[in-house]
């Protein structure tokens, strides 16, 4: 287990997002968080690298271990180096290409060839092929999907042991869409990767594991395709089968 | 019935569209009203002396403003180092760090000192760097039109950081960046542009200030050596020019104007360029 999460809860200020939430994240695997609008499921993701507290006035209770480590207990910076995340609307900074890859490793004190490390972080993002001519221009001037893939390599490129997604293909297209999920599937020999989706056909075909999540509560957690094909909760059934959501 | 009501409908919209017009373009032709008859009245009196020469005593004709030009470059450039970098460090403050209230104490305050009239920081620099040394300076005049240069650039500082798309702080974070490093190595490169264009607009504001040189810079017909001494400035010398009752005092008081409308113009232009050939996000 990469992740184990035992009795999470989580506030906005007095509004409680998250509710005694418990779950396992495997290694080496792709775990989907689906649920409602508002269900809770972005913010559970964004307590694994600890990003809600850059917002004001949060607060978290309960254990997150992180390979047997308390995350809460950790230093951050050391933290988000090894969960790494990407997020809904893709987040190029406004520097050339070469530059947004090398972002992570500057800030973390790389001294090592960044050239070689740049190139191989943009070919597990599946990128490099596209951009290796122009790794000098703005990454503003890439398409929409490829600055997706963009931020994926920026975010790969410090190796992390494990990668958020925050609903990454929301704002693409659907054959982007296919490119990313098969980037997925071939990182997962290194990486453990956790995925918000509001795409259930996306959870179904991306990910290993999927919970569901509803009102801050996590109803049910099991293995993609039984979770789809034989929900136990009532509700989980009738949310996979779109009756609400 | 509902045919009447549709004409009054057409008709209002039309008288509207019309009055909006009239406005915009009364707006538009004051502004040109004052640069044709800049450049027509300074034109005529503009030429290489101008540039050169330091002013004739009274009865003698020609001479130029050298001394004032330069001594306006001088004050700005007081100006810039003093108030630019407490204005960008504090509009970082109030966009990145900044709590509740002493934010909104420090916004309010700045606010307050953008109203303050100009002569009356002029008496406040009078009092804080001329009295006690009981002389004018350049270094009083700079630091006058400093502490106007700072409420400008804190306010539009702020404006254009909170502009930067919140994403972008959260994808430096989650890289493992400290706020430190975030603010300067992506949100400031962002903003960059709007920034430098506020900090230029509020040195264009003060080059054109009067009122808090009089008594700080005061005013000088010769060169000023050093920062200790009272200079001249190329508004100060308009006004001395303008009230005079020679004709060629007048001329040359348009050809002042005329050229700090210049200064102010070459400065904005340059910086335009500068930022449209190093912009679109190359590296840093």
């Amino acid at each position: 287990m990469r992740f184990e999460i035992s009795n999470l809860n989580f506030f906005y200020g007095a509004k409680q997002a998250v509710f005694g939430l418990n779950l396992k994240i495997p290694k080496n695997r792709v775990t989907a968080l689906i649920g409602p609008s508002g269900c809770g499921k972005s913010t559970f993701l964004r307590t694994l690298n600890r990003m809600n507290e850059t917002i004001r006035n949060t607060r978290v209770a309960g254990e997150i271990l992180l390979d047997g480590q308390d995350i809460l207990q950790m230093d951050v910076v050391g933290l988000r180096r090894r969960v790494g995340m990407v997020f809904q609307r893709p987040n190029p900074f406004p520097k050339s290409i070469y530059d947004n890859v090398a972002y992570g490793l500057r800030i973390n004190g790389y001294k090592g060839r960044l050239d070689e490390h740049v190139e191989h972080s943009l070919r597990r993002a599946a990128l490099w092929d596209e951009v290796k001519d122009y790794l000098h221009k703005s990454a503003f001037a890439l398409s929409g999907g490829q600055q997706q893939r963009l931020c994926i390599a920026r975010a790969l490129a410090v190796d992390p042991e494990v990668l958020l997604l925050d609903e990454p293909c929301s704002a693409l297209d659907p054959v982007t869409t296919a490119k990313i999920e098969e980037l997925m599937f071939h990182l997962k020999d290194s990486c453990t990767m956790a995925i918000v989706t509001h795409n259930m056909q996306q959870a179904a075909r991306a990910s290993d594991f999927t919970a569901f999540m509803l009102d801050g509560k996590l109803i049910e957690h099991s293995e993609t395709s039984r979770l789809f094909t034989t929900p136990q909760d009532p509700r989980t059934e009738a949310y996979i089968t779109g009756r609400f959501g | 019935m509902i045919r009447a009501r549709l004409i009054w409908r057409k008709s209002l919209n039309a008288v509207m569209l019309t009055l909006t017009g009239v406005a915009a373009f009364a707006v538009v032709s004051v502004l040109f009203l004052i640069l044709g008859y800049l450049v027509i009245n300074g034109g005529r009196s503009l030429n290489w002396d101008f540039f050169t020469q330091l002013p004739k005593p009274v009865g003698e004709t020609g001479g130029g403003m050298a001394n004032a030009i330069v001594g306006s470059l001088k004050l700005l450039f007081l100006a810039a180092i003093f108030g630019l970098p407490i204005g960008l460090i504090g509009g970082v403050y109030l966009a990145e760090f900044g709590g509740k209230t002493f934010s909104f104490i420090t916004r309010y305050t700045a606010d307050l000192l953008n109203g303050v009239p100009s002569i009356v920081i002029g008496i406040f620099a009078y009092a804080l760097f001329v009295l006690p040394v009981k002389h004018f300076s350049t270094f009083a005049g700079g630091v006058a039109l400093a502490i106007m240069v700072i409420p400008i650039t804190l306010r539009s500082t702020e404006e254009f950081l909170r502009a930067v798309p919140n994403n972008l702080r959260e994808g430096s974070m989650a890289l493992g960046a400290s706020k430190w490093r975030t603010i300067a190595s992506v949100i400031l490169p962002a903003a960059r542009g709007g920034i430098i264009t506020g900090m230029l607009l509020a040195l264009a504001r003060v080059a054109g200030e009067t009122a808090p040189l009089l008594f700080t810079a005061f005013g000088n017909r010769f060169w000023s050596p050093g920062w200790n001494q009272p200079i001249s400035s190329l508004p100060r010398m308009i006004y001395d020019y303008a009230i005079s009752p020679y004709d060629d005092w007048h001329r040359q008081a348009w050809a002042a104007g005329l050229v700090l409308l210049g200064l102010v113009l070459i400065a904005n232009i340059g910086t335009r360029l500068v930022l449209s050939r190093g912009g679109g996000g190359r590296s840093a």
